[in-house]
């Protein structure tokens, strides 16, 4: 739960992004507002083309030329960076917003040691003689669990294997003492044991250096495991946000229910048929008049096609842009499957408290 | 194994596959799949599990002849495929066992129309007659597969990740093959088109008694999606079973490991859980070479004498 009085570090609002593309324009962010209180973690979720990536590289200030970023504020410190020059960005990406890519292995660049991609940025932002820096950077790998890390600092990344080169990338991005860690999928190109690792590390280094931390991905295994707040996107907006209990336990909208039950759990029985999502997402480049998800919503009405729902309070941390939530909507629940699914858990977890 | 013996429609016996890199001192032999053996009887779902690199692609890959095993032998319909054949014999094991694979996007040719692509099975191996016969097979089959009469022109750019999927399984049922080796059929995709692809696969599974061997990395899908689990580490299966048990009832330490860190969407469990680590340091196999034994009904486990021992108490004492 999030005290009142924790203090907001980033805000974003009414956030939109379009990009020209020879087919047209694709607008891939359409109006998204959050904001990211100090030392907790946000996860973003979302399926491929959600928004969820280009709304971070916002954050970065890393847009591809093709973007613009049709309007919106992202304000960090009181101050709007959005327009701010690249001069500028230099001070701020890296040094106060660190990101860790998906990749490893397209992350590091591949002919240089990689204790040196560590030191560089000790030499570079921190001032300091190569010697010191290489002591900080040794440090810091070891910090990172990285075995034997006087023998790793002199090695190339193709020496590593996936778990320790995005070790060497979480090393890349606390080296400079970030406020906000933005971590676009860390372990998705992993394996589940590494994967295990990799997020209890992120974990361990956020409550030690107390980064605020934006998590994006799409396994919800993942966000149970590391989120204090979610947010859910699709077709470019926030369609559901709250703590990572009334998401999980307490789902209203129809797109956050599809995804909680489209993946078997471990107690599912074969002859049970998953919940399914029919269609496929919208074509960003002719959004659908009205509710994105409307086509692909078996509880859609009337109005969905024709006017975009607005977010609907159902506490003070829980919003869902969903008609369903509207006074005069026909009273909809949720998948009986997704019902005795949440239900179970919530029992095991009573007994074994 | 203890199950059926009857009705087996693929064995694999003593399966090596290394790959050579190198040469002189700086040679390397990776064991991409070393000593394996395992047996798939018709109707079934065999789901082949383990992290990246464990050799499960290989051994799949294997099996469809795309590589020469360095030693070992593979039965298909209790004939050696394995091996120099003759070009009816390859003909036969290319007919009765087809692929799905993990890349909907690279696994489809994108200057074949679907029909064609869908097609091609039947052309080479002559089961139909004229253009006509051609058409409406590939029509029948992608209906079967969601898909509609349409689409039999159009090219594999004009569909979504989910449908290219869908004409990816389309391509490999249409002559229908006794065997079907699912290579993580689902990972590629959206976690929203996951749901009905898994749901399409095993309503066919269910209603055509397709025989499958799935591999994947995801376990809880591997749990919901398989009759028989094997669980590969290193080139070598460490442990199989029945799926409920073996889950439940986990015995080689890796197993645990593996099932410890499956992410669960669930946050007030996932907040509290720990972690097993695997240190594969902790075989001593210097003494006692390690081998398969059934240490409960359907349930095997690699281990040497003294470990088989502790295991057999450990599980003693749970009881």
């Amino acid at each position: 739960m999030i005290p009142i009085n924790r203090q907001k570090i980033l805000e974003v609002k009414d956030l939109a992004v379009s990009f020209n593309t020879f087919a047209g324009k694709v607008q891939a962010v359409r109006g998204v507002s959050f904001d990211l209180y100090s030392g907790e973690t946000l996860a973003i979720v979302g399926e491929s083309g959600s928004g969820k990536t280009v709304t971070n590289k916002v954050l970065m200030g890393i847009l591809p030329n093709n973007a613009k970023i049709e309007r919106g504020q992202v304000i960090y410190k009181g101050r709007d960076l959005i327009g701010i020059d690249e001069k500028e960005w230099e001070k701020i990406r890296g040094s106060e917003i660190a990101m860790i890519f998906q990749d490893p292995f397209s992350s590091l660049n591949p002919v240089t040691k990689v204790g040196k991609q560590i030191s560089e940025i000790f030499i570079l932002k921190h001032k300091m003689s190569r010697k010191e820096a290489r002591e900080r950077s040794i440090e810091l790998m070891r910090e990172v669990g990285i075995p034997e890390p006087e023998k790793r600092y002199s090695q190339y990344p193709f020496q590593l294997s996936g778990g320790m080169r995005q070790r060497i990338v979480i090393a890349i991005a606390l080296a400079s003492r970030p406020e906000i860690l933005i971590c676009d999928e860390p372990t998705t190109a992993l394996d589940v044991t590494i994967q295990a690792q990799i997020l209890n590390l992120i974990d361990k280094m956020r409550k030690e250096k107390q980064v605020s931390t934006i998590f994006i991905t799409h396994d919800l295994g993942v966000v149970a495991h590391v989120a204090d707040r979610v947010a859910v996107m699709y077709a470019g907006k926030i369609v559901e946000y709250g703590t990572v209990e009334e998401i999980f336990y307490d789902p209203k909208h129809p797109y956050t229910w599809g995804l909680l039950s489209s993946i078997p759990d471990m107690d599912m029985d074969v002859n049970e048929e998953l919940f399914v999502i029919q269609g496929a997402p919208p074509n960003m480049l002719y959004p659908p008049e009205g509710d994105a998800f409307a086509q692909r919503n078996p509880f859609a009405m009337e109005i969905d096609y024709k006017r975009e729902p607005p977010m609907f309070k159902v506490s003070d941390t829980h919003y869902a842009a969903t008609w369903l939530l509207h006074p005069k909507a026909p009273k909809v629940e949720m998948p009986d499957m997704l019902k005795r699914r949440i239900e179970n858990s919530l029992k095991q977890r009573r007994r074994n408290a | 194994m203890g199950r059926n013996e009857e009705n087996i429609v693929l064995e694999v016996r003593n399966l090596k596959q290394y790959f050579k890199s190198g040469f002189g001192k700086s040679k390397i032999v990776v064991k991409a799949v070393d000593d394996i053996s395992f047996k798939i009887r018709k109707g079934e779902t065999f789901g082949l599990v383990g992290e990246s690199g464990c050799g499960k692609t290989t051994t799949g890959r294997t099996i469809i002849r795309l590589y020469k095993p360095t030693s070992g032998e593979i039965y298909f319909n209790g004939k050696l495929i394995s091996g120099k054949l003759s070009k009816e014999e390859r003909l036969e094991v290319t007919k009765g066992i087809q692929m799905i694979f993990q890349d909907p996007i690279a696994s489809l040719n994108p200057r074949m129309t679907v029909k064609e692509i869908v097609g091609e099975g039947l052309i080479i191996n002559k089961l139909v007659k004229d253009d006509e016969e051609l058409t409406q097979k590939v029509v029948d089959i992608l209906k079967l597969v969601g898909l509609t009469e349409d689409h039999i022109n159009r090219y594999p750019h004009e569909f979504s990740g989910g449908q290219r999927q869908r004409i990816g399984i389309a391509r490999a049922l249409i002559s229908n093959p006794s065997l079907i080796i699912a290579d993580e059929p689902i990972s590629a995709l959206d976690v929203s088109i996951r749901a009905q692809i898994l749901n399409m696969l095993n309503r066919l599974k269910k209603s055509l008694g397709l025989t499958i061997l799935f591999i994947a990395h995801d376990l809880s899908v591997v749990k919901y999606f398989s009759d028989y689990v094997a669980v590969m580490y290193n080139g070598k299966i460490v442990e199989s079973g029945r799926p409920d048990e073996l889950f439940s009832n986990p015995i080689h330490p890796y197993t645990k490991a593996l099932i410890s860190a499956i992410p669960i969407p669930d946050p007030l469990f996932e907040k509290g859980r720990n972690y097993i680590t695997y240190d594969p340091l902790i075989h001593d196999y210097s003494k006692e070479k390690p081998e398969m034994h059934e240490i409960l009904p359907d349930h095997f486990v690699y281990a040497s004498e003294s470990e088989l021992k502790k295991y057999k108490e450990s599980i003693g004492c749970a009881k």
